[in-house]
């Protein structure tokens, strides 16, 4: 994955001229600000609320299902469900939990686009978005897990899911062994957005 | 019992989400979802009425051949059940 190893975070300044799609989004915005179908401090919430969702929602249901076994299987059965159960916003969101076992592992991606399960992950990662994630986690998923420095052992099979229509994907990571002391908040700690997407094992 | 399906080769243009590679292909439901609003109409604001949604698993060999990094991985993806016709049950399953 592109990685800036300079002391120094440098993104390129956007000196070129605004794209059509970016003039359009301009004109809509202040459009329904002037018509006072929104208001700019509306919109401003709106961003706000999307950059505060973070893995953490994920990661204490990932947390709930390994203490609990019939949480876990009204998560596979029913996502959506089971997360609201949690007391979690999920709006439009419709859940499907895949569970990684001894034998299978899953890991999802968008091939159309870049559909994410956003209330529950927070904002998807760039490689996420990239074509060549999208387009070889298809085709050989094995050899990008690799280069997430994930090898499976022998004998594990890989579930490549293509989120292409209105369901979005949580991955249940295998609980690492020796954690069965931790509470809930501790095991929450242990899981990582990668792993929800099952890039990583844990 | 699995319902074997195989995904129609239809190639139109416009807001389809049924991915180019896996059209043509044959996979076996995994699971049946409930409808949605047929995406093909709503990017365009028509009247989109309902369709059911399926999700379809496909090996990874039937989806790229002999070429397949793991032939007995699988893919699975959302189907809208207009792009789905039956095939009948092969009558030789390997284990």
């Amino acid at each position: 994955m592109p990685h800036d190893h300079s002391p120094h975070p440098h993104r390129p300044d956007q000196d070129g001229p605004l794209t059509d799609a970016q003039i359009t989004e301009i004109a809509i915005r202040e459009l329904l600000i002037e018509k006072g179908i929104t208001t700019a401090a509306e919109v401003t919430a709106e961003v706000a609320t999307m950059d505060a969702r973070t893995p953490a929602q994920g990661a204490r249901v990932v947390a709930h299902a390994w203490t609990d076994e019939a949480f876990k299987s009204r998560l596979l059965a029913d996502g959506t469900a089971a997360c609201e159960e949690l007391g979690i916003e999920m709006g439009t969101l419709k859940l499907v939990a895949l569970e990684n076992t001894e034998t299978e592992h899953n890991v999802v991606v968008c091939t159309l686009c870049s559909c994410y399960p956003r209330n529950l992950l927070g904002l998807p990662p760039d490689w996420y978005k990239s074509r060549a994630y999208r387009s070889r986690t298809v085709r050989e998923p094995r050899a990008v897990l690799q280069e997430f420095g994930t090898t499976l052992p022998e004998g594990v099979s890989v579930r490549v899911h293509d989120s292409t229509a209105d369901m979005r994907y949580l991955v249940i990571p295998l609980q690492p062994s020796g954690t069965e002391h931790l509470d809930e908040a501790g095991l929450a700690a242990l899981v990582t957005r990668d792993g929800m997407i099952g890039v990583s094992r844990i | 019992m699995t319902e074997r399906v195989r995904v129609k080769s239809w190639m139109p243009p416009g807001h389809i989400r049924t991915p180019a590679y896996l059209r043509g292909k044959t996979g076996e439901i995994e699971r049946r979802l409930p409808a949605f609003p047929n995406p093909e109409l709503l990017a365009y604001h028509r009247p989109a009425p309902s369709v059911p949604l399926v999700r379809v698993r496909f090996t990874m060999q039937e989806v790229w051949g002999a070429e397949a990094e793991g032939p007995d991985d699988v893919i699975e993806a959302e189907i809208f059940a207009h792009w789905l016709e039956t095939v009948p049950e092969e009558p030789q399953d390997a284990p």
